[in-house]
């Protein structure tokens, strides 16, 4: 089996992030694979591990996918360190805040050049939260949308199975390949990568293209940011201390703000 | 005058209030049609539920597809609806079906996509709550139909009942869409608890319920309350994950939100900082969460919430 696991590198969910000129300013934060992603990255390697893994040579390949900054080589090589094969970034100046129309664009021209038989993805980047490049990549390729899975079955003839968990209840559902998948946070535990694997890691082809390379040309975002303001910090209120009374104060504020 | 569609959105077979709320947004901008994907034979009485907010007009399309193929075959119905009618706006309920219909649909009849609405003007500028409700955008579509998903809970809506006209039309689903077959589908377990993100009240639990979220459910229980829990507390295993609230969790905005035992860390408030009331329940007098509280006590949860559950069922 050939698998694509498609990373983006986004600033750490732990620091605050700021708007500067109507886009995310991605310079002057930490930037790290983005959390979703590892379960992503996870899921494929023990997909290959699955049936009989993922070593040079062997029966299987994961290869991480990627769009943006040269940067981004960063959370690529973590992912390549926790076991992925090799990777490709796409990094090209016109990509600047791009939408994710683009980004499935450009994505989905990368998967299918690459002959794969399953891409799998994170549900969201923790940065945009749009939950929609998935479903974009699907549509573009016309390959069957596995999204959402809590859990992945596959059987290396050419099936896949998910068990897929949303507000809207759980479905199982299944396809032929070529398939997109998205798997959902806790659909298993990333490793971390160890010594040997970053070690590895150093030495794994990252192909770097731009879209001209890649083949495909971009239209500029379809949504444009009018305004971005940092809303009023919350005044901190009432604060009391609990002297076995701390409960019925409480209950006094819901009374007083009538939400009892 | 320019025209709306909403994509009608169901919990088993009545119409949400989302609906209402989609509705309500939408009629800002034009005249709306709520577009009902049902399965054969039971459009009508789907249709039929259709009836709060400013819906001029309800559009039912049947077909078994949506059942078998899910969301593909959603977004196809819908993009030829969208080319039949050509309207200013579509819009969608922002929850994981919602968006990656409007997801399929953007790619489809290629129109710039905006998600996770909290209001829509009626010139289709969607205002969003960005970085954890720490900063407010405008932004507008600016290619093809504005395609928005909003966010549940989010715009006031007009309950007033409506009748709107009701006909029905047809729509195929390509063979891409039909690539993926749903085997079987198992509505959400209700608790009985509120389902989070819509919920009016949230009472959430963090590391300080030491994996005892007990408390926080029987005060949750008090106040008619969804159940929320901090990502320690998800990672730890106490609680479902899929009661995280936070950066890598839901999105909250309720009416009150109650956080016992959490520090609250950037991750924690990214996911409830928008909430109307927060009120904080901590042993920890240093804990950052205290900065944004309405209403804080510095004490032992295992003390306090028994009390507060004690307290608000005696007013009952």
């Amino acid at each position: 089996m050939k698998i694509a696991v498609c990373v983006k590198q986004v600033p750490d969910s732990w620091a605050e992030k700021k708007m500067v000129n109507g886009v995310l300013d991605r310079e002057n934060v930490d930037a790290v694979l983005n959390d979703l992603d590892e379960y992503a990255v996870e899921e494929a390697l023990r997909i290959a591990e699955a049936h009989g893994g993922n070593e040079e040579g062997g029966a299987h390949t994961v290869t991480v996918i990627s769009m943006g900054p040269e940067r981004a080589t960063e959370a690529v090589r973590k992912a390549l360190s926790m076991g992925a094969n090799d990777a490709i970034l796409v990094s090209d100046s016109a990509l600047a805040g791009s939408d994710a129309l683009a980004t499935s664009a450009v994505l989905a021209k990368v998967i299918a050049d690459g002959g794969y038989d399953l891409v799998i993805c994170g549900t969201e980047s923790t940065d945009a939260r749009m939950s929609v490049v998935p479903a974009m990549i699907s549509a573009r390729l016309g390959w069957a949308q596995l999204t959402f899975a809590s859990k992945v079955t596959v059987d290396p003839a050419g099936k896949v199975s998910i068990t897929r968990v949303t507000e809207a209840g759980v479905d199982e559902i299944s396809a032929a390949f070529p398939a997109v998948i998205s798997v959902v946070e806790k659909i298993n535990e990333p490793r971390y990568p160890s010594f040997k694997g970053i070690m590895a890691a150093k030495k794994k082809t990252i192909e770097q293209k731009d879209l001209a390379a890649v083949g495909v040309s971009v239209q500029s975002a379809w949504s444009q940011v009018n305004d971005a303001t940092p809303r009023p910090p919350r005044a901190a209120g009432v604060k009391v201390t609990d002297e076995g009374n701390g409960g019925e104060s409480l209950v006094n504020f819901l009374a007083e703000k009538k939400l009892i | 005058m320019s025209n709306v569609l909403i994509l009608a959105d169901f919990s088993g077979d009545k119409a949400t209030k989302t609906t209402a709320e989609l509705a309500t947004a939408g009629a800002r901008i034009g005249a709306v049609t709520a577009v009902v994907l049902a399965g054969t034979g039971k459009g009508a009485a789907l249709a039929a539920t259709v009836n709060q907010g400013p819906v001029a007009n309800v559009l039912i399309i049947e077909s078994d597809d949506f059942a078998s193929h899910g969301v593909a075959a959603s977004a196809d119905a819908l993009a030829q609806v969208i080319k039949d009618k050509s309207p200013t706006a579509v819009l969608i309920a922002s929850h994981a079906f919602g968006k990656e219909v409007a997801a399929r649909v953007a790619v489809l009849i290629e129109s710039g996509i905006i998600t996770d609405a909290v209001d829509v003007a009626a010139d289709a500028t969607a205002t969003q709550l960005v970085f954890g409700g720490s900063t407010t955008v405008h932004s507008k579509v600016s290619h093809g139909v504005a395609i928005i998903t909003v966010r549940p809970n989010s715009v006031e809506a007009d309950f007033s009942a409506s009748s709107p006209a009701v006909e029905n039309g047809t729509a195929a689903v390509g063979a891409d869409a039909k690539k993926a077959t749903i085997s079987s589908s198992q509505p959400p377990v209700k608790g009985g608890r509120p389902e989070l993100t819509e919920a009016n009240i949230v009472v959430s639990g963090g590391r300080g319920t030491d994996g005892n979220f007990a408390p926080v459910e029987a005060f949750a229980d008090s106040l008619g309350a969804a159940v929320g829990a901090s990502r320690a507390a998800t990672d730890a295993g106490w609680y479902p994950h899929s009661h995280q609230v936070g950066q890598t969790g839901k999105t909250v905005s309720p009416q009150l939100y109650v956080a016992c035992g959490i520090s609250g860390a950037i991750q924690h408030r990214a996911g409830m900082q928008t909430s109307k009331t927060i009120v904080v329940v901590n042993k920890d007098p240093e804990a950052p969460l205290f900065d944004i509280a309405d209403f804080g006590v510095v004490g032992d949860l295992f003390n306090v919430l028994p009390k507060a559950t004690e307290g608000v069922t005696a007013r009952k």
